[in-house]
């Protein structure tokens, strides 16, 4: 353990542990953009900066190691007016559009500016770059009117599901992210994982799928596991007003012990089936060929009779259920219990072997 | 899984990747896969007729023919033994078969092999010595394994090969078969099967049997049930005259569909609980909406043999509801009364009946859920099987096996193998991602692999439609024109019913221990339209 002075207050940190960490550790919160607990250091973005005595910069929390008897202010006043400077110069990027962004309320950015009181940049002059909007894939909207250049999606990309689709192209104020030679993410490595949307602190990227349907206050988180394949990813499904209007992700382990919110594809774009006019709604009875709709009653006295006369005229044998390998393991508990102890067959088996 | 999924992304120093494509199967998998080898450093072997994206950054790739998984294995075993590898002290102290396995195996030489499989010798070498000598060693499979008229004796080869090098009962080891969905495990563990109960207490053994009787309260049958694919021949021959199916879609999902058409519409009754129309369910005689996995409570396990909650988030639409509520009202109308208040009450049912669930609670789950056997509520769940090589039956066994050809050699007629697979932008039979509507414009049809070679003598080009013919059937589909596949196999994936692969699988020729279907390995014929 090392001791430190932050905020006037003597506190300890663990040996090795940077600037940030020390302070998270002990309570006292430091704003962040480029950080991100699981990728690479980029200390990049100079938001997290926090002042030393007897140091004559500014030390970017995120990457600066602590040291035994460092003396750090974190809200001094220098500080707080360099954040806002900071702030100001990515707001002269960034496209303040927050009424129509699918992130209002749920960003990081936005955050900080209005904890900053930052409206609009003054190194706006000569306009800010406009980038069109245009990725034809189903699946994220790119914005880039709205990125602050803090690598975390390339990242991201690069270190969580290994695509390695996106990058930083050119240089200072022009750079941007992109694809190679600035095309279309269907024609990079891009699995469309969404892992890059999922640690964007901005609205600059966003599901197309969940666009216009609801924000994040607008929403109720349940954390449930995916429905698809055998990797039993955690995530989140968004509800609004009774209705899944999305899917997001819990990054903490202790929530999400499988995939630490990492999904693929079809977990974190794959929900709108839920909501599919095809999905049945009623009971239905085939009569002469053709389905009616049927009540509960009609339909479960029908199948029990029918189940029944087959049992007593040809014996339980005779019987089959197939159970699923997409229902719980109640349901699938259930199914052999009334197989073996209504039906009166061993006659259960579900797809595992297809 | 023997083992974790979290250990293939760190411990395992070496993973062996056959039969299985989990960076489009099992994604989140993948990804830790591919952590692991660039930048961890472990050592990818992949085996595989495609070459996957995996592939491109394994160590060494093994492009073996489908079906000739057997021979494969066997001359990475006879390099092991020839060249000291194997790991003797694990050998004598935990397994038992030895000398048999050995003697087959060695007649196994890697230039042997290469007849067999079509991979050079030298890589067969390089595969076995990378797998035996790197540290930890995991082997992935899948469906690619399994789905063969050998599938068993693949699966006990790969146990071989494991127990041969002493990669069991260690972070970072283990023979892990991926499950392709999502509660395939939760399915078994939970008695979705013909021979046993819950945690695979077998049908046929009495304790168990009067367990349960005394449970339920009920006489219970005594003898083996019937599987799938044994259900669906005997509806074909009237044997069996009524099926539930609950969330199955076979009039997709199984091998040869003109064959399970004609069983499902030879029933005299067929209910089908879905939440869809299905396929399967358009023949029903009735059909039943059940609720999702958004609309109910209840648990999945997964791979890796983790229990987990799924949480209900909206409402089911109109009259939908909970499978394990109409499973309790038609037991009941039966004469046979279920009522259970909630799924919570379900589980602790299950619990009371299960060794393996014994100490799981709803509320131990809560977080990070627990992995099977959890014997008591202190016991911390196991995250890998077999530790310090204690099998639970003494002794792992060896099984000697040798190679037996596929029962659908490509021959004059049908020149080339056709094999079946999964998109990484749809699930199974498509009934729920094509109702997505940003995976469905993704990937709105189903396309076959063909090799350039092949494309050339049959003179097809990118994106030409052609007519894809086995003895079962045939359908037309849209080729795709890749080096991505070995040049006499073509690939297509299963999801799509306009194009659905399982009009062309066979159903007659069953692996004879686990009873599946060959759907990895048919001959078939390419033509031009
Ligand atoms: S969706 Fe996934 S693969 Fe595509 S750019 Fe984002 S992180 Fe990379
Ligand atoms: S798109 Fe988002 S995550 Fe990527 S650099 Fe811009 S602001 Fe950061
Ligand atoms: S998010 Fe993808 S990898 Fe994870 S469980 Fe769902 S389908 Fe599988
Ligand atoms: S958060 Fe520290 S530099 Fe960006």
């Amino acid at each position: 353990m090392i001791r430190l002075t932050i905020n006037g207050r003597e506190v300890e940190a663990p040996r090795g542990s940077t600037l940030l960490q020390a302070c998270q550790l002990n309570g006292i919160e430091i704003p962040t953009l480029c950080y991100d607990p699981d990728l690479r250091l980029a200390g990049s973005c100079r938001m997290c900066i926090v002042e030393c005595k007897n140091r004559p910069l500014f030390l970017a929390s995120c990457v600066a190691p602590a040291e035994e008897g460092m003396v750090i202010e974190t809200h001094s006043d220098q500080i707080m007016q360099a954040r806002r400077v900071i702030l100001e110069l990515l707001a002269a990027r960034h496209d303040f559009s927050c009424q129509t962004c699918d992130k209002n309320g749920d960003c990081t950015f936005q955050d900080y500016c209005y904890e900053y009181g930052i409206k609009e940049s003054s190194f706006e002059d000569g306009g800010r770059r406009i980038y069109t909007v245009d990725d034809p894939n189903p699946f994220l909207e790119r914005d880039y009117n709205k990125c602050i250049m803090c690598t975390r999606c390339v990242r991201a990309c690069e270190e969580i599901t290994v695509a390695r689709a996106i990058n930083v192209e050119n240089r200072g104020h022009h750079s941007k992210i992109a694809v190679a030679f600035d095309g279309y993410l269907e024609d990079s490595p891009c699995v469309f994982c969404g892992q890059c949307v999922m640690v964007c602190p901005t609205g600059a990227l966003t599901s197309k799928v969940s666009a216009g349907q609801g924000r994040a206050f607008e929403v109720d988180r349940v954390l449930t596991t995916c429905t698809y394949c055998g990797t039993g990813c955690t995530l989140e499904l968004n509800v609004k007003d009774d209705r899944v209007v999305g899917v997001s992700s819990n990054r903490e382990e202790e929530w999400s012990p499988v995939n630490k919110g990492a999904l693929c594809v079809k977990g974190r774009f794959g929900w709108d089936f839920i909501n599919s006019p095809d999905r049945l709604t009623t009971p239905l009875i085939k009569e002469n060929g053709e389905f009616r709709e049927a009540s509960w009653d009609e339909a479960l006295d029908l199948v029990a009779q029918r189940l029944q006369e087959v049992k007593d005229q040809h014996g339980p044998d005779s019987l089959a259920m197939f159970t699923s390998a997409r229902v719980t393991n109640e349901e699938n508990y259930l199914a052999q219990k009334f197989t073996r102890a209504v039906l009166g067959t061993n006659n259960v088996d579900h797809c595992a072997r297809l | 899984m023997t083992n974790s999924i979290g250990e293939l992304e760190k411990d395992s120093r070496c993973i062996f990747v056959i039969g299985s494509n989990p960076t489009d199967n099992h994604p989140v998998i993948g990804m830790k896969i591919k952590k692991n080898v660039l930048y961890n450093g472990a050592k990818l072997i992949v085996a595989d007729a495609r070459y996957t994206d995996l592939a491109s950054i394994a160590d060494v790739y093994l492009p073996h023919l489908p079906g000739s998984d057997v021979a494969l294995l066997n001359a990475m075993m006879n390099v092991i033994i020839a060249e000291g590898l194997a790991d003797q002290a694990f050998i004598e102290e935990n397994t038992e078969g030895y000398e048999e396995m050995a003697k087959v195996v060695s007649s196994y030489t890697p230039e042997y092999a290469e007849t067999i499989t079509g991979v050079p010798a030298d890589d067969i070498r390089k595969a076995a010595r990378l797998y035996a000598q790197s540290g930890p060693a995991a082997i992935c499979y899948a469906m690619g394994l399994t789905q063969h008229s050998t599938g068993t004796d693949n699966v006990k080869s790969v146990c071989n090969l494991a127990m041969l090098t002493g990669n069991l009962g260690r972070p970072g080891t283990g023979v892990d078969p991926l499950r392709g969905q999502n509660n395939v495990q939760g399915a078994c563990d939970m008695g979705g099967l013909p021979n046993v109960y819950t945690g695979y207490q077998a049908v046929t053994n009495e304790a168990a049997r009067a367990k349960f009787e005394e449970a339920w309260q009920v006489k219970l049958p005594d003898q083996n049930g019937l599987t799938l694919t044994e259900t669906i021949n005997k509806a074909h021959h009237g044997d069996i005259k009524a099926l539930f199916v609950l969330g199955e879609n076979p009039m997709m999902s199984d091998p040869d569909l003109h064959h399970v058409e004609a069983a499902l519409k030879h029933l005299d009754f067929l209910v089908v609980e879905d939440i869809f129309l299905t396929e399967t369910a358009q023949l029903a005689d009735v059909v039943l909406p059940g609720a999702c996995f958004a609309e109910k409570d209840g648990t999945f396990s997964n791979t890796e043999r983790r229990v987990q909650r799924v949480r209900k988030a909206a409402s089911a639409p109109g009259q939908a509801r909970p499978d394990w509520e109409i499973l309790c009202d038609l037991a009941t109308r039966m004469g046979y009364p279920m009522s259970y208040a909630s799924s919570e009450e379900i589980f602790k049912e299950i619990t009371s009946l299960t060794p393996s669930y014994a100490g799981m609670t709803y509320a131990r789950l809560e977080g990070k859920g627990l992995q099977w056997p959890c014997p008591t509520i202190e016991h911390p769940g196991t995250p890998y099987l077999h530790k310090d090589g204690k099998f639970s039956r003494g002794k792992g066994a060896f099984s000697a096996i040798e190679y037996k050809p596929p029962f659908e050699l490509p021959d004059e007629e049908y020149p080339i193998v056709l094999t079946t697979g999964r998109s990484l932008f749809h699930y199974h039979t498509g009934t729920m991602t094509r109702r997505c509507q940003a995976l469905d414009e993704h990937v709105p049809e189903a396309k076959l692999e063909v090799h350039p070679e092949l494309a050339d003598k049959l003179s097809i080009i990118e994106g030409e439609r052609v007519r894809l013919s086995t003895r079962r059937g045939s359908i037309e589909i849209t080729a795709h024109v890749t080096e991505r596949i070995v040049p006499n196999v073509v690939f297509m994936p299963f999801h799509f019913t306009e194009a659905a692969a399982n009009w062309l699988t066979q159903s007659d020729l069953l692996d004879p221990v686990a009873k599946i279907p060959e759907y990895k390995v048919s001959a078939a014929r390419i033509e031009k339209l």
